[in-house]
């Protein structure tokens, strides 16, 4: 397990609802966690840029208005022409089960419906940040 | 009597504790009946007119819009025709936000969560064939506002309706909209003064226009508790008030067009005490601080919503249910206009069903159940009366708190107000995952994953993009190049010169400018808003 672990939380697109994004920061400070939030409506190229110049474990994304899947169809090429593939890359939020093959499919180590413990999800980051 | 001292105590979300009993006692003791008074007269606890929904029912106005103007036509009038009342209309993230369709920034986004907007023709098309005397229309609009009211105005105009009798409402309230929602675009400050100009010209232009809508409801649901949720409303309220006195209006001219948009969910009598005691309160504000004369001033007009954060993924159909005690309280706590959000919204847009169902379980209230039979049946309970003194003086600390902290405008620029709620929103967060706050079917009562069914999906059309691309330009293409220029230049000309930019937004929107194109003139003067960051 890896000490100072730095996580991004991002609120991907237009998408307005933060409510629970600023949870799981507050969530993922009092865990120990090192987390830089990015405030609202970040492209897939500032997530991209913002995950390099932080330097961070964790890119995590929080979406609530269902446009998270064409977001993450971009944010994957960018993530691997930038080589941040290895980074964990996880997804909270209003995310329908329907969706979840895909994103799988796009790289996303982990998906983190609403109501999810916040336990699990740092449990996950500590287990799969190398 | 029960005496027994081992009985858990309650302390309501807005950290007032429960009794197991109230008497005379405790009504007394928290400040007596004084602010209770008759339905239809100062304070106005008991109701704004008096006889309420005995005379009309509440309206119902459910939250309506996706893909473009022509479908969302089509489920406004499939609505009206199930016997809705009102329009609420949910327009896409891009159109809130001040870009056109063909921006980079709405890739995804056009007509995913409301209706795509770029010019006057879409408004001409979505309230086509709807009489607007007698379905009042309310625009779910806060950044971009002054260009959709203007789309109102003028699509209105056009059709031969005499504005200065035009009745609607604009949410315009954009102060909310930094402490959640977050469809902001201009920094705090000329956001402020974009309401003010909105007050300011429909006072003179569109005086039965109702151009903004304070809401606590977004506040509440970004973590706020009932008491706060109103407190901050009325902080807000005074800002715009504040702001449109200072353009040497009367306070009689305007404040009589402000109306507010409060949120449901949570505990029955807490919330009919948070209606009554917040309607006591704003009057008094108004006629004690204000100094207002006219009762219409001191009116807490409302729009009350069955609120989205106490719905829940987990079994959706209990959600229903939820929807259904959340109109009680609205019709108990005296709304003028009720919406309910649906319980398939934890998913997906409102199917039609979902809908349907939503508007039924109103109609269910107003025409079985006796809720329109007698104005504010539980005054005059011990506890309601108790807990309605009770709420109001909590809303009294928490406005004093924040007027003694630098007013709203100054909490909200810093990001104080927004970091006290998220820091509320994480305690409530901790308290369900914990069980110490019961949610049904979440965390007890759950049953088997394979045992819960997903409702249906309302289908994102992949294509709209382009067709509503395609739309905007063929507008662009008929429009005068000349015209639109020419009036371009006004908005920003006025906007530089901090003249009211509505008269200049009316002209550019009767050219068929775009909301994107407006937008970007007034971002040239004002600037962008960068949020804070605060924890």
């Amino acid at each position: 397990m890896k000490s100072n672990i730095r996580v991004l939380i991002a609120k991907p697109g237009l998408d307005g609802h933060d409510q629970g994004a600023k949870v799981v920061v507050r969530a993922l400070m009092d865990a120990g966690f090192e987390v830089i939030y990015t405030g609202l409506r970040q492209s897939p190229e500032a997530v991209a840029r913002i995950a390099m110049e932080e330097d961070v474990d964790v890119i995590g994304l929080s979406s609530m208005a269902g446009s998270h899947i064409q977001f993450c169809r971009r944010l994957k090429e960018l993530l691997e022409e930038n080589k941040l593939t290895d980074k964990l890359w996880i997804i909270g939020g209003n995310i329908p089960k329907r969706g979840y093959e895909e994103l799988k499919a796009l790289g996303l180590d982990g998906i983190f419906p609403t109501g999810t413990h916040f336990e699990e999800i740092t449990d996950f980051i500590n287990e799969n940040v190398t | 009597m029960s005496t027994d001292s081992d009985l858990k105590p309650v302390i309501n979300e807005s950290g007032i504790e429960v009794k197991p009993l109230y008497t005379a006692e405790d009504v007394e003791m928290s400040g007596g009946i004084e602010m209770v008074g008759n339905p239809g007269e100062y304070p106005f606890t008991r109701g704004i007119h008096p006889d309420m929904y005995r005379k009309r029912p509440w309206t119902m106005r459910q939250y309506t819009g996706f893909a473009n103007a022509k479908k969302t036509n089509e489920r406004f009038k499939y609505l009206i025709a199930n016997g809705q009342t009102g329009l609420n209309v949910a327009f896409d993230l891009p159109t809130q936000i001040g870009l056109d369709t063909d921006d980079p920034m709405a890739v995804g986004e056009v007509g995913r969560v409301g209706m795509a907007v770029d010019t006057l023709r879409d408004f001409e098309i979505a309230f086509d064939g709807i009489d607007l005397e007698k379905i009042t229309v309310s625009l779910t609009i806060n950044g971009a506002a002054a260009v959709l009211i203007a789309m109102y105005l003028a699509m209105a105009e056009k059709r031969g309706y005499d504005i200065t009798k035009l009745r609607g409402t604009a949410q315009n309230d954009i102060l909310k909209e930094f402490i959640g929602r977050g469809t902001w675009i201009f920094p705090v400050e000329p956001s402020v003064r974009l309401v003010c100009d909105t007050i300011e010209y429909c006072a003179n232009n569109a005086p039965k226009y109702t151009p903004v809508s304070v809401c606590g409801y977004h506040i509440r649901e970004s973590g706020a508790d009932p008491a706060e949720e109103m407190a901050y409303a009325f902080c807000i309220a005074k800002a715009y008030t504040d702001g449109a006195l200072e353009r040497g209006l009367d306070i009689d001219e305007f404040a009589g067009r402000l109306s507010f948009n409060f949120n449901i969910y949570g505990n029955i009598f807490e919330q009919v005490a948070k209606f009554r005691a917040g309607r006591g309160l704003w009057a008094k504000i108004m006629k004690e601080e204000y100094n207002a004369q006219n009762p219409r001033s001191m009116w807490l007009r409302m729009i009350a919503g069955g609120g989205g954060n106490g719905l829940y993924a987990e079994q959706p159909e209990v959600n229903i249910m939820r929807g259904a005690y959340y109109a009680l309280i609205g019709a108990l706590g005296g709304a003028q206009t009720m919406a309910l959000c649906c319980y398939d919204e934890a998913y997906t847009i409102p199917s039609e069903f979902a809908q349907r169902l939503s508007l039924r379980t109103m109609q269910l209230l107003a025409e079985e159940s006796g809720l329109c039979d007698t104005v504010d049946p539980l005054a005059g309970s011990y506890y309601v009366e108790t807990m309605t003194n009770q709420m109001r003086q909590r809303m009294e600390e928490i406005i004093a708190e924040v007027d003694a902290q630098g007013g709203i405008i100054k909490q909200v620029s810093e990001g104080a107000i927004q970091s006290r709620v998220s820091a509320r929103a994480y305690d409530t967060q901790r308290k369900i995952l914990s069980g110490e706050i019961r949610k049904v079917g979440v965390n007890c009562y759950q049953i088997e994953e394979e045992d819960e069914h997903e409702p249906e999906y309302h289908p994102y059309d992949e294509v709209a993009t382009q067709k509503q691309i395609d739309s905007m330009n063929a507008v662009k293409a008929e429009r005068n190049p000349a015209d639109v220029e020419r009036t371009l230049a006004r908005v920003k000309d006025d906007a530089e010169a901090g003249e009211n930019v509505m008269p200049a937004i009316m002209n550019a929107v009767k050219a068929y400018a775009t909301v994107g194109e407006i937008t970007r003139k007034l971002t040239e003067v004002y600037g962008d808003y960068q949020e804070p960051i605060r924890f």
